[in-house]
Parts: C-alpha cells; structure tokens; sequence
C-alpha cells in the first residue's frame, strides 16, 4: 500500500489544483508583483523604469504619508482595545440561554452584515450638522453643538464610532463561541471554593479564553489597520487630512494622482506595519503565558 | 472536622419531572455513606443539593444541626471532588488548592503550610508546581482530594470520583480513599454507580432507585438481606437469578413455595398471610448454589455459558422449563457448554419476594 500511494503521489495533487492555481494566481503573485511595482516609477498605462528604492525615500519624505500613518496608529490603538472590551462585555453580559440574550445576540451581530456605505449613511445621519441626531440632542439640551464630522480630532473620533458600532458583532461572537467551551463544573467548583465573581472573571474566565482575546486582538489590528470606507464616505479624510488613513493615502496616491508606484510603496510599508504590530502583540502575549 | 449531616423530606423537580420525591437521611459525623444506584435515580442530584449547585425545592439539609440548603455552596463548609476533576487548568497544582483559601483571606502562611501538609498526605509534593495539563488522570485526581482536604471542610462529597480511571488505578485510589478516611475521620458521601466502590467503601449504603431512596444499610446488610428486588438484582456480581413463585402452601411452622422450574421447596422463612403472589418469586445468589453428583437430588440445568474467573467457575444455563440459572461451581470445574448439570441450593440463602418486590429473608433461630 505504501508503494502504490508514493507512485499516485503526484497524481493527488490534482486535487489541490484549482484551489492552488486561484491561490497564486491571486495571492502570490499580487503579493510579488506588489513589492515589484514599488521598485519602479510607473503608472496604470503601462511603461514602467526600475528606480530602485526612490519610491520609498518619497513615500517617507512626504508629510501627508506621516499624519496618514499617525492617523491611523490613533485609530487602531483607540478603535482595537474598545472593541476588544466592548465584545468581551457583550459576550459576557449575553453568555445566557434565554430568549433575551439571544435576541441582542442577533441584534448586536446584525450590524456587521450591513455593507460600509449604508454604514456610514446611518453614522451620518447621526453626526451630520444641522439635522443630526446628535446636533438635535445637543441643541435641545442647550449645549454647544459640535461639527464631528469636519472638526479636527471630532472627525476621526466621529469614523470611529462608526467602525466600532460596525464591527463590533465578530468580536462579540468569537468571545461567546469560546466562553461556551469552558466546562461549566469549572465555575461549580469555583462556587464551593467562595470565589466571588470579580476572581472568577479574572482567574477562571478571562485564562481561559486568553488565546480568543489574542485572535480578536490580532485580527482587529489586521482589519482595523486597514481602515478605508468609513474615512472615505464620511469625511473624506477631513478636515485637512487629520482624518486621512494609510489606506486612503494609497488610494489617492495610486489612484488618483497615477503614481502606481509610490502607491505601491506606501502598501508595502503599511503591509509591514501591520505585520509587526501583530507579531508584537502575539509574542507579548504568548511571552506572557510563559511567565 | 466532620459534622452530622440531615436530610429532610428533600423533594428536587425540573418542571413536571420529579428527580427526587420526599428524602430522608440522617449521617452520622464521620461516616463514609455511599449513594448507590443507577443512572438517572437521582443519586449525583442528590449529592449536588448538600453541596449547594442544585436548589432544594422542598425540605431542608442541616450539616452539623445548622439549616445550610439557604446558603451559597462556599458557606457550606463542605468539599467536592467532581468526576471531571474541575481542576483550574491554567493554575498550577498549588494554586489550585490555595485558591478556595486565598478567598477567604486565609493568612498566606497557613495556606503554603496546608497546602504542603495535604501534598505530604497524598504524597504529590513533587507536583505542585506542574500545571494539571502535565499531569496523569491519576495525578489529577489526587489534586481534586488535595484542594478538597485544605479546606478543612465538614464533609467530603465525591461525585463518582474514581470514574475516569483504568482499572488498576480505580481499585488502588479507592483503597488510598478508605485510609484517607480512617486518618482524617471526616464525613464523607461518595456517589457512585459502581457496587464494588459501594460495598468496599462505605460504613452505610444508601441505594437509590427512581427519586427514591430503596435501602439504607451496612454492606452486608444490602448484600444479604435487601430490601426489595431491585436492591436484590442491582447489588451482586452476577446478578441474583429469579424464579417465579406459582402457588404457596402453609405446612407446620414452614412454607411451601411451588416454584416454576424447581418445584416444592420448603422454607422457615416467615411469610405474612396477605402474602402477595401475583408477580412474587425466590432469588438465588449464584453463591449459595453448588452442582451436586449425578443421582443426587437436584434441578437439571443446560449449560450454555461458562465463565472461569479462577477462583471460581459460573455456569449460565437454563432449566428444564427454559427460566434462566446462574450456579457457582469450583474454579476446577470440567463443567463445558452445553453439559447437564444437576443443582442444589442452600434453602437459608434463598430470599423470597413478593408481588410488591418486598423481601423476606431467613431468620436466624432466636
């Protein structure tokens, strides 16, 4: 039998063969050619010259590149750990089997099915001067109102909000799916041992979901790192791109002004950013564990 | 410590379907009492309620003549080894059994001194500072006793703690549990389905059976002289044979009991006169019957299975009227399948059963 599956072996690899060619078709090769096109002065037309790393000296040169990486660093260190807090909140308050949970279970996810444009319509609707929710509030409380969306520092607090109410629901379900693994005789015995609910929380529940906490916060800083539409369509990086991420920088870099690639340049370095913020944060926390 | 435990007309239901019906049960301090029954008979329920993780709904349970079914499990004084473990798997072997301390406030001396006594005791010092991942089912359930023992509780409950263990290890722990027992005194309740862990274990049995409690009494007492037919076939290895009674004739201080397959026996054993026959019939242990020489007065059996266990050799087999017969024979017997052989019995080791499953058993001659 062990000779006949060494000869079939590479007859099997057929199976694997449609997932393998869509894999490095789109993938491997975007990947490379990525890192390629940022070796060299191009654009969408064609006629591309191998410039070396000149791409990435202007891409670190330029003072709108510095404050989209600042902005961006800002929002991923605020937007991350509150929806991190905020998931395992809800999870823990909706850990329940009753109806009621059940239902906000549902709701709370419900917005993360929603597409960024209706999104950041609702969020408008909320933020926008003049009829706003929020200008309705303040103005009938007699307060001072605020412009969010095109005051410094309010805008990307105002596309934060959004971007926490958006994705809120995955954070909240992985951390439901992984306390509903903890053997339920854990918190039995805890009982018989007076453990009051602050220990229980912070020695029982929150060690044994530690490796979820770290997925979500890897995975957020991934996706968050990424920040693009809720910028775009509710600010358009405003009021004077202090709301402008790394993404929407590249956008406009490759897109707009037909740099390709300085466009490309800029991915390659957010590509690395956000590599690193990962591989810290993974190794401060298994670090941790060995402690 | 050990304190006496009440159980009072305990009464445990989940909507419509009663687990437990009106429980009584008074321990005595120090006693080691096994709950024994089936699955499903309410025994771990049972057990779950003087703990504290199962809510009373009638009745009351008094640990040391104080009402403690009101009280959240931790002010119970009590300590339990579940049949999982439940050890902190990301806590290592001491935090483990420090923690129910450390909560209420124990002095960290006296912790780090109680923690080593129990590791001495149960001779796992050298594990404390593993984490229970690293550690055999056997180790671990040694740490489930440790973090149980000090608390310095009133009583040890243990829901069917040897379980999870292979068989060697299961019949080395129990032993380890009876000296364990013998060197701290403190009342134990221990849940089992296992009549071996019962019968070697316990100074009382409780067997339990459909929300009820069927018998309480000694080993021996459970063992030889059950209550009803259910204890009667639940307790014993193999289980007891039954052979329907068809009539019954009262002779001189005597009873004659015309049994299917066997025939007229007589027995001393005292039968009330309401006697009910409608479902009533004999029960014989596969002990207190032999295989006597060809010629000699017995009951014809067909063997079809033989189990030699050494010792000592089971016959399963039918008799002539096809009711089924477990016999004992000597661990020499050339008994083969498909033999006939001839059976006799010991009459004062017969038990009689009426159509209400009560039992009568043989009095010793005052």
């Amino acid at each position: 039998m062990a000779e006949s599956y060494r000869r079939s072996s590479w007859s099997n690899a057929l199976f694997i063969l449609p997932y393998m060619s869509v894999f490095i078709t789109l993938l491997v090769f975007p990947l490379f050619w990525g890192m390629w096109l940022s070796l060299n002065k191009t654009d969408l037309f064609g006629g591309a010259k191998f410039i070396g790393i000149k791409n990435y000296i202007r891409v670190f040169n330029d003072p709108v590149f510095a404050q989209a990486v600042w902005n961006t660093v800002v929002f991923v260190l605020v937007s991350v750990p509150t929806l991190v807090a905020l998931g395992l909140f809800l999870a823990l308050a909706l850990n329940k089997t009753t109806k009621g949970s059940s239902f906000l279970r549902g709701l709370f996810f419900s917005s993360s099915v929603l597409s960024v444009t209706i999104v950041t319509l609702i969020w408008r609707f909320v933020f926008v001067p003049g009829d706003g929710l929020l200008y309705l509030i303040f103005t009938k409380m007699g307060w001072e109102t605020i412009n969010f969306l095109s005051t410094e520092g309010w805008s990307l607090f105002a596309v934060g909000v959004a971007t926490v109410w958006w994705c809120l629901g995955l954070p909240m379900m992985l951390f439901l799916a992984s306390l509903q693994q903890i053997p339920g005789d854990l918190y039995e015995a805890a009982a018989l041992d007076n453990a009051s609910r602050w220990r229980i929380l912070t020695r029982i529940t929150l060690p044994s979901i530690k490796s979820t906490i770290l997925l979500v916060t890897v995975v957020q800083i991934v996706f968050q790192f990424q920040l693009f539409g809720q910028a775009q369509l509710m600010t358009n990086g405003g009021p004077s791109g202090t709301s402008r991420p790394i993404v929407m920088y590249i956008y406009e870099t490759g897109f707009i002004r037909w740099d390709v690639g300085m466009g490309a340049a800029a991915s390659e370095v957010l590509f690395l950013i956000i590599l690193v913020a990962a591989m810290v944060q993974y190794w401060v926390t298994s670090n941790k564990e060995e402690a | 410590m050990s304190a006496t435990i009440d159980i009072n007309n305990v009464t445990k239901a989940y909507g419509s379907l009663t687990v437990l019906d009106e429980i009584s049960l008074g321990i005595e301090a120090g006693e080691f009492i096994v709950f024994l029954g089936p699955s499903g008979c309410g025994k771990s329920t049972l057990l779950r309620m003087i703990a504290g993780l199962e809510s009373v709904d009638k009745g009351t349970i008094s640990i040391g003549g104080d009402r403690i079914d009101t009280l959240p499990p931790g002010k119970r004084g009590v300590a339990m080894v579940f049949q999982t473990y439940a050890l902190y798997p990301h806590m290592t072997v001491a935090q483990n059994m420090a923690f129910g301390l450390e909560n209420i406030k124990i002095d960290k001396a006296e912790i780090r001194k109680r923690v080593e006594a129990a590791a001495e005791t149960l001779e796992m010092s050298h594990l404390l500072d593993r984490k229970p991942a690293k550690l055999s089912g056997g180790q671990r359930q040694r740490v489930a006793i440790g973090r149980a023992i000090v608390k310095e509780p009133k009583a040890f409950l243990f829901d069917e703690p040897l379980s999870n263990l292979d068989a060697a290890l299961r019949s080395r722990t129990r032993l380890e549990l009876a000296q364990l027992h013998q060197r701290l005194g403190s009342t134990m309740i221990f849940v089992t389905h296992d009549q071996v862990e019962a019968m070697t274990l316990a100074h009382r049995i409780v067997v339990m059976h459909d929300r009820k409690i069927e018998q309480i009494g000694t080993p021996m007492e459970i063992y030889q002289r059950p209550a009803t037919r259910f204890v009667a076939e639940f307790v014993g290895s193999p289980a007891m044979s039954m052979l329907p009674i068809k009539a019954l004739e009262a002779k001189a201080g005597k009873t004659g009991l015309d049994v299917a397959g066997a025939g007229m026996i007589e027995t001393t054993i005292k039968l009330p006169a309401d006697f009910k026959l409608d479902g009533a019939a004999i029960g014989l242990r596969s002990e207190d019957t032999f295989v006597v020489n060809p010629g000699e007065d017995g009951l014809g059996l067909t063997v079809s299975v033989v189990e030699r266990l050494g010792e000592r050799t089971l016959l399963y087999g039918k008799l002539d009227n096809g009711l089924d017969l477990i016999v004992e024979d000597s661990g020499r017997s050339t008994v083969r399948a498909g033999d006939r052989v001839l059976v006799g019995f010991d009459e004062k080791a017969l038990h009689v059963f009426d159509g209400n499953d009560k039992a009568y058993h043989w009095q010793e001659e005052a």
